[in-house]
């Protein structure tokens, strides 16, 4: 009885989402989305879970997110999953963390995933040597599976602090100037550009963020994406990541339109 | 007898509490209001319990406490402008009256460091005589202000690219971070000229001479090279607590991007020459309530 009610009012609910999508793609939409999951041990804390349910209703939501990038046409999603200053968290919940994240990375690699599913080429950005083995070894494994995808691409940030990409940007680029010093190519050290760090950072694989939401309320980056947010449009929700939902997404898209169109006004005029 | 007593005691009972309330006002030149007594209070509070140092990234914080170092992006200027009907310069004078008038309170809350975002690397494409106009008024604005600077016991420092700076306003900043460079309780960051990635290219060029020099080890590179060679390392506070961004523009615009790591990102929608003494006790008040965890647990 349930499901004669169930199945036909989510199918209201999809053809429902998609007009608003296709609504809203009248503007121009973000190419690059990013996502600070904050909030899901507050939401085990109030909903009086234990401590990993919270994360895994994060999860959740995250899927759900992927899947409203996917409908929108958005190209780059990129999430904060573990900040290297998570490793200071209490040796029980990072453990439980990442047995989570080794799950979830695994279950990517199913041929039924959402990976397979909507074309997703899948990034881990940040110091894997910092993570255990395992972990390590299933997200290469999940890297190399789904390199030939390119509908969407998902970078996901792990054991990541951006001035740790950047530290390791400005060394590679000081031994690739000393090599060509050392070898006569480049007299000038002088001539280490922009370009040069750009191009030896991790996250150069997608352009900048168009959007950064937050959730949770916090506005502050945390050390995420420092220097490729110089220009993005800042987004803190109220609501705690496992909360987050459509609304949220489409409200940060029509802020996005609105100053995209003045921003778009101003450079016209320069 | 006793009714002139009674009334005696409570016009001084009333004289207690008034005087420090007008005072506050004055003081602050915020207008009088229940709101603003209690977030005087908070403020003034948190300054008394406020011993530890804090500015490195990565150290942990308690909650409640005042910013050791504010930033400010100072936006709005051409809205306000043509919200009255004015060109953008009047809106970028009537900008820096908002600076000259307020300067001394920024720093009234026992906060070390104040830094403004005058002029982005980003700003020389403006067009018109806009970018001239500028340079005359931060001219103007340094020989007008350096002797109010010098009787605060502020220390003035003006970091940025100078390579495009006429020569007579670099000869002003010399003299200035010269006159102040002894002051200590009270610093003031001039960004002119000034991005975030452009500080963080020339400390990665500074490291590959060192490097090349043979005084440094590229190994050896961590964060804690970085954070003395970018130009915030002149401020005992180089990272800012507080970032303030008026006009409602949520964004960072390449001001302070590895220096704003956990900084309190604070975006109210007034505009600049209207960010008075109110505003900026709102913003302190706001990032008083704020929960830094450094991302660790609470």
């Amino acid at each position: 009885m349930a499901d004669i009610i169930r199945q036909p009012l989510e199918q209201i609910h999809g053809f429902s989402r998609r007009c608003l999508f296709r609504v809203i793609s009248m503007g121009s939409l973000p190419i690059h989305m990013a996502f600070i999951m904050d909030g899901n041990r507050r939401y085990a804390k109030k909903r009086g879970l234990e401590d990993g349910s919270g994360h895994k209703a994060g999860f959740s939501a995250l899927m759900s997110m992927l899947q409203y990038c996917y409908e929108l046409g958005i190209k780059y999603v990129t999430i904060y999953a573990f900040s290297i200053d998570n490793f200071r968290r209490k040796p029980e919940e990072v453990q439980s963390l990442m047995d989570l994240m080794l799950e979830k990375i695994k279950s990517l690699l199913d041929k039924e995933s959402i990976v397979h599913g909507y074309g997703i080429r899948v990034y881990f950005i940040g110091n894997l040597a910092l993570l255990s083995d395992q972990v390590r070894a299933a997200a290469e494994e999940v890297m190399e599976a789904t390199a030939k995808n390119n509908r969407v691409v998902l970078l996901v940030c792990v054991a990541y602090n951006s001035t740790d990409e950047i530290v390791q940007a400005v060394k590679k680029s000081c031994v690739n100037k000393l090599v060509k010093h050392s070898e006569g190519r480049d007299r000038d050290i002088e001539r280490i550009q922009l370009v040069d760090i750009e191009e030896n950072m991790q996250m150069s694989v997608a352009p900048d963020p168009d959007i950064l939401i937050r959730s949770s309320g916090e506005t502050r980056l945390s050390n995420f994406l420092l220097w490729q947010t110089g220009n993005s449009q800042l987004f803190s929700p109220d609501a705690l990541w496992p909360e987050i939902g459509r609304r949220h997404l489409v409200w940060a898209i029509l802020n996005f339109q609105r100053s995209h169109s003045y921003l778009e006004k101003k450079k016209k005029q320069l | 007898m006793l009714s002139l007593l009674s009334i005696v005691l409570s016009l001084t009972f009333l004289s207690l509490i008034i005087m420090p309330c007008l005072f506050v006002s004055w003081r602050l030149r915020v207008p009088l209001s229940i709101t603003n007594i209690r977030r005087f209070i908070r403020t003034a509070v948190s300054q008394c319990n406020d011993k530890e140092e804090s500015g490195t990234i990565g150290e942990k914080e308690k909650g409640g406490r005042m910013p050791k170092h504010v930033a400010i992006i100072l936006d709005g200027h051409r809205r306000w402008a043509e919200k009255r009907g004015l060109g953008p310069n009047q809106g970028q004078e009537a900008g820096a009256r908002a600076v000259m008038e307020n300067i001394k309170d920024y720093f009234s809350m026992g906060i070390n460091t104040v830094s403004l975002f005058a002029f982005s690397t980003g700003n020389w494409g403006r067009p018109g005589d806009e970018v001239p106009y500028l340079m005359e008024m931060f001219e103007r604005i340094a020989k007008s202000e350096m002797p109010n600077l010098r009787r605060y016991g502020v220390k003035v420092s003006v970091i940025g690219k100078r390579t495009n700076i006429p020569e007579s306003l670099i000869d002003l900043i010399r003299e200035a971070e010269e006159a102040t460079k002894n002051n200590k309780e009270k610093h003031l960051i001039w960004a002119l000229d000034y991005s975030g990635k452009f500080d963080i290219l020339q400390a990665c060029k500074s490291l590959a001479e060192k490097a090349k020099n043979g005084l440094i080890n590229v190994e050896d590179i961590d964060e804690n090279m970085m954070d003395k060679e970018l130009m915030t390392s002149c401020s005992e506070f180089p990272n800012p607590d507080l970032l303030i961004r008026t006009s409602g523009e949520q964004r960072i615009s390449n001001f302070y991007l590895w220096q704003s790591a956990y900084t309190e990102l604070y975006f109210p929608s007034v505009l600049w020459p209207d960010f008075g003494g109110t505003e900026y006790l709102e913003a302190l008040d706001w990032y008083q309530k704020r929960q830094r965890r450094f991302g660790r647990r609470v």
